[in-house]
C-alpha cells in the first residue's frame, strides 16, 4: 500500500502562524480591536473572491435567480392563470406544443400550473428560514453571551422542540388544522424548525464571546449592545448564514413531503409539493405529472445546498 | 459511567414530557373543537363527536387532559378512531413490519454510508471525493418519495430486480428497495459528515503522532482516526432515526408495507385525525428513546463526555 | 495487520558514521499556487549522546525540517526537493516505507509540544503505549502491559500501574508530556527529536521535563534533537545550537561559545531581546520587523531586511557560512567582524 501520502489538505503550515515575536507591542488593544475588524472583512473578501472563480456557485445563483423572478412575476413566464382554460377532456395529455409540459388530471396546462407553484414553494422556504434565523440570532446571541439561567432557559426549551423531528411533528400538528394556508404552514415549520441554527449560534457566540478583540471592546467602554451587534455578531454569524442557506433547500424538501402525505397546501392552491401529490395514481402511465415538478424542486433544492456548500468552502480556509 | 448515564436519563425526562405535552397542546388545546378539526370536511355525526370529546377528556382543565392523556398512553392507549376502533389495535400487528424497514435502512445507511465517506475523505479533492459530494448532494435534493417513486419504476417495473409493492417476498426481498429508498437520505449525511470528520481527523496532532510510532497506514486510518471521526457519525445516526421514522411514512405508503407507516399514510387520507395523532406520537416517542441509547453509546465512544 | 508485526530487519551500523546526518535538506509546500520554501538547505550532524538544540522563531523551519527527517510530513502539499537524512550512515530519504516505518519510533523517536492534542482522545495511555510493543516487537497483552508500566514508572508517573488504563485527558499537563516521552522511548530509540516539549507547560513543569530528559538521555546515550525558540529551555541542556532562520542554518556552534560570542547578528539580536540575570539593567532590545513570508523570501541574505548591519552585498548574495572558530559558523557577509565584537 502506497502510504506517506495522505491528501488530507494544506497542511496547518507553521509559516502561516502569526510571527508575533519582534511585532511591535504598541497599543495592545487598538491593535486587538483592528485585527478583530480586519480579519471580519478579509474573510468576507477572501470568500467573495474564491465564489467567484466557482462555476457551481454561478450555476446556483442562475437557477435560484429563475425560480426567484418566477414566484415573483409568473406572468412573464405563462399568460395562464392558476386553474384558468382546463378541459377536462384533455386530462393527463404527454407534452405537445400547446401544452409544453403535458396537462394534469383536470386538464389544466401543465407549464402554467409548474410556474406558479414556484411560489408557495420558494415563499415557505424563505419565510421559515427568515424567521427561524431571526430567532437564532436573537435568543442564540442572548444564551450565548450572557450564559446563565437565560441560557439554560433557552437550551432546555430547544432540546424540547428539537426532540420533535421536523416533518414528523409538522404531519401530527397540520393534521390538527385542516385549512392552514402558506402562512399557518410557515408558522408550524418555524416552531418546529428553528432549533438548527440557535444551537449554531449560540456556539459561535461562545466561541467568540472570549476573544481578545471582544475584551479589548469591552475594556474600553463598549456596551454590551454594541459588542453584540458591533463585534460578536459579525464574527459569529458567518456558519449560521451557510445552514441558513442549507435550510431552505431542507424546508422546501420538508413542505413538499407534506404536501405529498396530504397534511400540507390543499387543493386549489398550488405548489409543487401538491402537484407531486397528484402525480401519485397515474405517474407510471403519465410520467410528466411527475418529471417537471419533480425537476424544478429538486433543481431548486439543489441550488440552495450547493450555494450553501460553495460558501461555506468559501469561508473556511482550511478547507482551500 | 454510571454518573454520566444517570445524567442523561434525568436529562431525557423533561424532553419526552416537553415534546409529548407540545404535541398534545398543539392538537387538543387550541381554539375551536379539536375533534371536528381533526375529521377536516369529513361529516361526523353527534354522537360521536360527544363520545370522543368524553374520550379525550376535553372538558377537564389542560394539564389534567394531558395527564390523563399520558396515563393512557402509558398503558398503551392511544384513542379511538371515530368508529370506536381503538388506534392501538389498529397498529398492532403492523409493528414488526416498520421495525424490519427501519432497521434495513439504518443499517444500510449505516454501513454503505461510512464506507462512501470513508473513500471520499481519505481521497479528498479527487475524483472519488467529488463523486460522492455531488451524488450525496442529489440525493439530499430529491424528495424521499421521489426517490421511491423512480426506484419503483426502475427497479420494480422496468428491470423487475426487486418486488414493486407489497411484503409477499418476507424479509429481506420485500424490503430491501424501500430499505434503500428510506435509508437513502441518512445515507447521504452519514457520508458527508465521516468524510469531512476523517479528513479533519487526518490532520489531527494525534494521527502525526501515530505515525511517528511507525504504524501502518491501516492501522494510523482504521484504528486512530476513524474511531474518532465515527464519534459525530454515531450521534447523527441517532438524530436521524426520526427522519428515519417521518420516512417510513411515505416509504410505506408507496410500497405499500402494512407498518404503522403505511396505518398513518392511509388515514391521513381517509381523514381519521386521531390514528394519525396516536400513531404519530408513538413514532416520537420511539424516537426520542432510540436517541437516549444513542447518547449514552456516546460515553462509551468519547472517553472525555463520560468523565465530565 | 500481521505483516506489521514484524518489522524489515535494520541494518547493521556502519562503523564511522555519525549517528544522524542532515545534508543541504530543502523542503517545500505548494499551498495555493505558492511555492513556500519551508526549509532551504538546512545540514547538522548530531553524535551519540549528544543534544542538539535547533533554535528558531516559529515559521523559520525547525519543526517542517524535524518531521521531515522523521518521514511524517504530509506529502503534498509537501515535497521534500534534495538533501539527504542518514541514520549511521544509511540514507533515510527515498527508503520505500514498508522499510521508513521501521525505523520510526523503533530507532528515530519524537515527542510533541502539545501532549494532549498528540495523544489519541479515545484509547487509553496504556493502550497507545503498549501500541509500540505490539506492533513494533509483536508482544502480546501481557508482556507489553508489563512494558508499559515500567517506562510509565521510568519516566516517573505516581502508581502506573493503575494509571494504564486512564485516558490522556486526565492526567495533568506535566503527566501528559511524560506520557509522550514514555512512549517516545519505548524501543531505545537511538535518536529522540523533542519538537518544543515544554513550550505548553508551566516554567516549573518545563524544568521538571527538561531535567527528566536530560537523566534518560545520559542513561541511553541517545541522540538528541531539541527544536525550541526558547533560548532559556536550551541554555542548561544544549551542547550544540543550530540558529534557524528563514527555512536555513543563520549560525551552529558549540552552547557556550554561542552565547558567549555571537558570529551572526540575528544570534546577536535575539541573546539581547532576552532578559539575563548576568546583565541586569541593559536594555532589553527586540529585533526590528517580523519574519520574511516563506512564499516570498527577500534577494541575497534572509536577515537583510531586519539586519542592523545589512549592506548592499546583502540583498546581492546570499551569505555562505563562514567558520570564525573550530565548530563554530555563521551565514554572513560580515561573521568575522560580529564575531570579533563579542556581546559587548
Amino acid at each position: 500500500m502506497k502510504s506517506e501520502q495522505p491528501d488530507a489538505g494544506p497542511p496547518v503550515l507553521e509559516p502561516e502562524t502569526a510571527p508575533d515575536a519582534g511585532a511591535p507591542a504598541a497599543s495592545a488593544a487598538a491593535v486587538a480591536v483592528a485585527g478583530g475588524e480586519l480579519g471580519r472583512a478579509s474573510l468576507w473578501d477572501d470568500a467573495w473572491h474564491d465564489l467567484r472563480r466557482r462555476w457551481i456557485f454561478w450555476g446556483s445563483v442562475a437557477v435560484l435567480a429563475v425560480v426567484t423572478v418566477m414566484a415573483a412575476v409568473p406572468r412573464l413566464f405563462t399568460a395562464t392563470g392558476v386553474n384558468e382554460g382546463c378541459d377536462p377532456n384533455d386530462s393527463k395529455l404527454g407534452p405537445s406544443g400547446d401544452h409544453w409540459f403535458g396537462t394534469d388530471l383536470a386538464g389544466c396546462d401543465y407549464y402554467a400550473h409548474v410556474v406558479h407553484g414556484a411560489r408557495p414553494t420558494l415563499l415557505i422556504g424563505v419565510a421559515v428560514t427568515a424567521f427561524a434565523l431571526l430567532i437564532a440570532m436573537v435568543f442564540g446571541m442572548l444564551a450565548g453571551y450572557y450564559g446563565g439561567i437565560l441560557d439554560t432557559l433557552i437550551a432546555r426549551l430547544t432540546d424540547i422542540f428539537f426532540g420533535l423531528p421536523f416533518v414528523l411533528g409538522a404531519t401530527v400538528i397540520l393534521v390538527a388544522f385542516p385549512s392552514h394556508g402558506v402562512w399557518a404552514m410557515t408558522l408550524v415549520l418555524v416552531l418546529l424548525g428553528w432549533t438548527t441554527m440557535i444551537r449554531i449560534m449560540r456556539g459561535q457566540v461562545i466561541s467568540v464571546r472570549d476573544a481578545d478583540y471582544v475584551q479589548a471592546a469591552r475594556l474600553l467602554g463598549a456596551s454590551d449592545g454594541r459588542i453584540m451587534t458591533r463585534h460578536v455578531l459579525p464574527n459569529a454569524i458567518a456558519p449560521v448564514i451557510v445552514i441558513a442557506t442549507l435550510n431552505i433547500g431542507h424546508v422546501i424538501v420538508g413542505e413538499a413531503t407534506l404536501d405529498f402525505l396530504g397534511v400540507g397546501l390543499q387543493y386549489p392552491q398550488v405548489s409543487w409539493g401538491l402537484q407531486l401529490n397528484q402525480a401519485k395514481d397515474s405517474f407510471i402511465d403519465h410520467p410528466h405529472l411527475l418529471i417537471f415538478p419533480a425537476v424544478f424542486l429538486s433543481a431548486t433544492v439543489l441550488s440552495f445546498l450547493l450555494l450553501g456548500d460553495a460558501v461555506r468552502d468559501a469561508l473556511d480556509p482550511k478547507l482551500r | 459511567m454510571w454518573r454520566y448515564v444517570l445524567r442523561r436519563l434525568l436529562q431525557a425526562v423533561p424532553v419526552f414530557i416537553g415534546t409529548t405535552l407540545l404535541i398534545y397542546a398543539m392538537v387538543f388545546a387550541l381554539p375551536g373543537d379539536p375533534i371536528q378539526a381533526l375529521a377536516g370536511d369529513k361529516p361526523v355525526p353527534d354522537n360521536v363527536l360527544q363520545t370522543l370529546r368524553d374520550r379525550y377528556n376535553l372538558n377537564d382543565p389542560l394539564l389534567l387532559q394531558y395527564a390523563k392523556y399520558m396515563w393512557g398512553l402509558v398503558q398503551g392507549d392511544l384513542g379511538e378512531n371515530y368508529t370506536g376502533q381503538s388506534v392501538s389495535e389498529m397498529l398492532s400487528g403492523r409493528w414488526t413490519v416498520t421495525a424490519q424497514l427501519a432497521v434495513t435502512a439504518w443499517v444500510f445507511e449505516m454501513v454503505v454510508g461510512m464506507l462512501l465517506g470513508t473513500w471520499a475523505g481519505l481521497r479528498r479533492g479527487k475524483f472519488a471525493d467529488t463523486l460522492v459530494l455531488g451524488g450525496t448532494t442529489l440525493v439530499i435534493a430529491v424528495p424521499v418519495f421521489v426517490l421511491g417513486y423512480v426506484a419503483q419504476i426502475l427497479f420494480g417495473l422496468h428491470w423487475q430486480i426487486f418486488p414493486t409493492a407489497g411484503t409477499d417476498d418476507g424479509w429481506p426481498m420485500s424490503y430491501l428497495l424501500p430499505g434503500i429508498v428510506l435509508g437513502s437520505l441518512g445515507l447521504s449525511y452519514v457520508a458527508r459528515l465521516t468524510r469531512t470528520s476523517l479528513s479533519e481527523n487526518l490532520r489531527a496532532d494525534y494521527v502525526r503522532t501515530a505515525n511517528a510510532k511507525g504504524l501502518s497506514r491501516t492501522r494510523v486510518v482504521g484504528r486512530h482516526a476513524l474511531r474518532n471521526s465515527l464519534i459525530p457519525v454515531v450521534t447523527y445516526l441517532g438524530v436521524d432515526f426520526g427522519n428515519l421514522m417521518a420516512g417510513a411514512i411515505v416509504t410505506e405508503g408507496i410500497f405499500n408495507l402494512p407498518g404503522i407507516g403505511q396505518q398513518v399514510f392511509l388515514s391521513i387520507q381517509l381523514k381519521e385525525g386521531p390514528v394519525v395523532v396516536g400513531a404519530v406520537t408513538v413514532l416520537v416517542l420511539i424516537f426520542l428513546l432510540v436517541n437516549l441509547v444513542v447518547d449514552l453509546l456516546y460515553g462509551v465512544l468519547d472517553p472525555r463526555i463520560r468523565y465530565e | 495487520m500481521t505483516a506489521e508485526l514484524k518489522d524489515d530487519p535494520v541494518p547493521a551500523p556502519r562503523p564511522g558514521a555519525p549517528l544522524l546526518e542532515v545534508d543541504d535538506l530543502h523542503v517545500r509546500f505548494r499551498v495555493r499556487d505558492q511555492d513556500v520554501h519551508a526549509v532551504n538547505g538546512l545540514s547538522y550532524t548530531l553524535a551519540e549522546g549528544e543534544t542538539l538544540a535547533i533554535l528558531g522563531e516559529s515559521g523559520s523551519g525547525k519543526s517542517v525540517a524535524a518531521q521531515a527527517v522523521m518521514g511524517i510530513l504530509d506529502m503534498p502539499p509537501a515535497r521534500i526537493e534534495r538533501g539527504s537524512v542518514r541514520l549511521r550512515g544509511e540514507e533515510l530519504l527515498g527508503l520505500p516505507e514498508r522499510r521508513r516505518r521501521a525505523y520510526r519510533g523503533d530507532r528515530i523517536s519524537m515527542i510533541f509540544q502539545d501532549a494532549l492534542s498528540a495523544l489519541n482522545p479515545v484509547f487509553t495511555v496504556g493502550d497507545q503505549i503498549r501500541e509500540m510493543y505490539r506492533v513494533h516487537r509483536g508482544l502480546g497483552r501481557r508482556a507489553s502491559r508489563d512494558k508499559a508500566v515500567e517506562l510509565m514508572e521510568r519516566v516517573r508517573i505516581p502508581s502506573a500501574a493503575k494509571r494504564l488504563g486512564d485516558y490522556p485527558h486526565q492526567f495533568s499537563g506535566g503527566m501528559r508530556q511524560r506520557i509522550m516521552i514514555a512512549m517516545a522511548l519505548a524501543l531505545d530509540p537511538d535518536v529522540l527529536i523533542a519538537d518544543e516539549p515544554t513550550t505548553a507547560l508551566d516554567v516549573t513543569v518545563q524544568a521538571q521535563i527538561m531535567r527528566l530528559l536530560a537523566e534518560i538521555q545520559d542513561e541511553l546515550r541517545m541522540g538528541m534533537v531539541l527544536i525550541t525558540h526558547d533560548l532559556g529551555v536550551v541554555a542548561g541542556v544544549a551542547d550544540r545550537i543550530v540558529v534557524m532562520y528563514a527555512g536555513s542554518v543563520a549560525e551552529q556552534s558549540p552552547a557556550r561559545d554561542l552565547y558567549a560570542r555571537p558570529a551572526h547578528p540575528y544570534t546577536k539580536g535575539l541573546l539581547a531581546s532576552v532578559p539575563r540575570l548576568d546583565r541586569r539593567g541593559d536594555a532589553l532590545v527586540p529585533i526590528k520587523g517580523a519574519p520574511p513570508n516563506p512564499a516570498a523570501l527577500p534577494p541575497g541574505c534572509p536577515f537583510q531586511p531586519r539586519c542592523p548591519r545589512a549592506e548592499a552585498v546583502c540583498s546581492a548574495e546570499s551569505p555562505p557560512l563562514v567558520t570564525v572558530a573550530p565548530g563554530h559558523d555563521a551565514a554572513c557577509h560580515f561573521a568575522e567582524e560580529v564575531y570579533g565584537a563579542g556581546t559587548e
